[in-house]
């Protein structure tokens, strides 16, 4: 099942950049909730901030609270758990190069010492089949490496990676910018599945996307958010001037 | 309305990519030149002097002919593979925390400069050194202490070389082994290590090559024996020994074991190159390049 995320008061840093000024929101569990807002604006920084990857850059900093269920995960666990829990599809297709396509959707798992050879094959056929990958790859599973599909394929792959933990939260940074469109719209079929037992985060340039596949939005602006909303409010009536001005293309 | 400047510009330019390919090839020439020319002269002089005895058979005492290498064959394969288990898990162990774990630390600045000044040590410095530290504390020569003199010259381009290596991995694939959960030394062990592994290798076969010649460090360590021994405590025949004391005699027949010597160093220094890279391109390995 999914779990839900309450954001409180984050602040977050690059260096001397303030990336992300107090931001306070809160996730529902089981739903998909996108993230709008022009380039530059602190999407990709919030979302790494709720699997504690913010940190792994020596020059950055994060304050504020982020509760994933019951677990505040600045305070009662370790960067490793939650990024188990809390699975994410990077901006850029990052597919390890030395592993055949079978081995980079089974590394979350066989990396951290599972090594049932009967229960891997089978995740890694459904994680393929929920990307939506798996008829393109099946004949060379174990033949190709990730790093020779094409751009599209390999976004795809991070997904099945990504899948093949079985997380609670998924957090997707534009993981259709690479695709086209059937392919795109096959990774909104598989969000629209996967809600039932995940949480998903999806970052997006795309506002038809948005609106498709996620039940709230919220929309960010200089590393603030200034709306959070019920998709269809915001699409269709936002409180703010800014996020009309953004939704309709005045700006961004 | 540019129609008429394009011709004019492409002939420069056609002109300016051949002098610039001619430069090239010239260059390539000229680095090649040397290493054929040396190469060639060794097979010219050694070539005759090579038999199977040279390879089954020690030295002869002065006055007979004939007699081989086979125990400085054997001995200096002993010592470099005594320096690689030295050299080679050290180096790469610093490499991966100058590059993984001490970034940005005092002790890493202090480790690259200490390896630094390691690589620029004169070989003979080595040798005397470890004359010093083991062979007077032990009271006699030994392959051991010949092992450690090489393996410690190892230890500096194996380290730079890897953390060269490690470092050219791109952040996103550290994070992708951080996002899917894996701990960080497993991600720096099974996907950095290896994504950089290809790059490695070469790091470690060029220290390698580098050692398997060395003289200077040998003589007051390995120093050299005329009988065939594998014992890690004793002194030890090496390849660059043999040919030194051969070279420098007065006699004909020795001239030209040295000779013959020179050119089989040269030729098991390639061989075992290759074999590495052919064994390291397949199996395991395979994809990581
Ligand atoms: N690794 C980094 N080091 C320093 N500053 C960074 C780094 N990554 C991002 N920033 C800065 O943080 C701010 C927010 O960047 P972020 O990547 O979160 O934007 P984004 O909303 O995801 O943009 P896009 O839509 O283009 O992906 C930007 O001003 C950027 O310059
Ligand atoms: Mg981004």
């Amino acid at each position: 099942m999914g779990v839900g995320i309450e954001v409180q008061n984050l602040n977050a840093w690059y260096g001397s950049n303030h990336t992300l000024q107090d931001i306070c929101l809160n996730i529902s569990a089981n739903q998909a909730t996108a993230l709008i807002g022009p380039s530059g604006c602190g999407k990709s920084t919030f979302v790494r901030c709720i699997n504690r990857m913010h940190e792994t850059n020596p020059i950055a900093r994060v304050t504020g609270t982020v509760r994933i269920g019951d677990v505040d995960i600045y305070k009662d666990a370790k960067p490793v758990e939650i990024r188990r829990r809390v699975g994410m599809v990077f901006q850029r297709p990052n597919p390890f190069p030395t592993m055949s396509i079978y081995d980079n959707v089974a590394a979350g798992l066989k990396l951290n010492g599972y090594s049932n050879r009967r229960a891997l094959d089978e995740i890694v056929e459904k994680s393929l089949r929920n990307s939506a990958l798996w008829d393109e790859v099946k004949d060379d599973l174990r033949k190709k490496s990730g790093a020779s599909l094409s751009g599209g394929q390999q976004q795809r792959l991070c997904i099945a990676r990504a899948l093949a933990v079985d997380p609670e939260v998924l957090l997707m940074d534009e993981p259709a910018s690479a695709l086209d469109p059937v392919s795109t719209s096959k990774i909104e079929d598989l969000i629209f599945q996967l809600k039932a037992q995940y949480t998903i985060v999806i970052v997006t340039h795309n506002m038809q996307q948005a609106a498709r596949v996620a039940e709230q939005t919220g929309f960010f602006l200089n590393g603030r958010m200034v709306e959070f909303d019920t998709t269809h409010k915001i699409f269709t009536n936002p409180s703010d001037k800014r996020t009309e001005d953004y939704i309709t293309g005045r700006f961004g | 309305m540019r129609s008429d400047l394009f011709p004019i510009r492409s002939r420069a330019r056609k002109l300016t990519d051949y002098a610039v390919t001619s430069l090239a090839v010239l260059a390539t020439l000229l680095v090649v030149a040397p290493l054929v020319g040396i190469f060639g002269y060794l097979v010219y002089k050694g070539a005759s002097s090579l038999s199977l005895d040279f390879f089954l058979k020690g030295p002869k005492p002065v006055g007979e002919s004939g007699g081989g290498m086979a125990n400085a064959i054997a001995g200096s394969a002993l010592v470099l593979g005594v320096a690689s288990l030295i050299g080679i898990p050290l180096g790469i162990g610093g490499g991966i925390f100058l590059a993984e774990f001490g970034r940005g630390t005092k002790l890493a600045t202090a480790v690259r400069f200490t390896a630094d000044v390691l690589n620029g040590v004169p070989s003979i410095v080595m040798g005397l050194s470890i004359y010093a530290l083991i062979v007077l504390p032990q009271k006699h020569f030994s392959a051991f202490a010949g092992g450690v003199a090489l393996g410690i010259m190892m230890i500096p381009t194996v380290c730079r070389t890897s953390e060269e290596m490690l470092l050219m991995v791109p952040n996103a694939i550290r994070e992708a082994a951080l996002g899917i959960g894996v701990p960080n030394w497993r991600s720096v062990l099974s996907i950095t290590l290896k994504t950089a592994s290809p790059g490695i290798i070469t790091g470690c076969m060029l220290a390698f090559a580098r050692v398997a010649g060395e003289t200077a460090p040998l003589l007051f360590t390995a120093l050299g024996n005329s009988f065939w021994s594998t014992n890690l405590n004793e002194p030890i025949a090496a390849l660059p020994l043999q040919i030194y004391v051969y070279a420098l005699s007065p006699y004909d027949d020795w001239h030209r074991l040295a000779w013959a010597g020179a050119l089989v160093l040269i030729i098991l220094i390639v061989l075992a190159v290759s074999l590495v890279r052919f064994v390291t391109s397949r199996g395991v390995l395979k994809g990581a390049s």
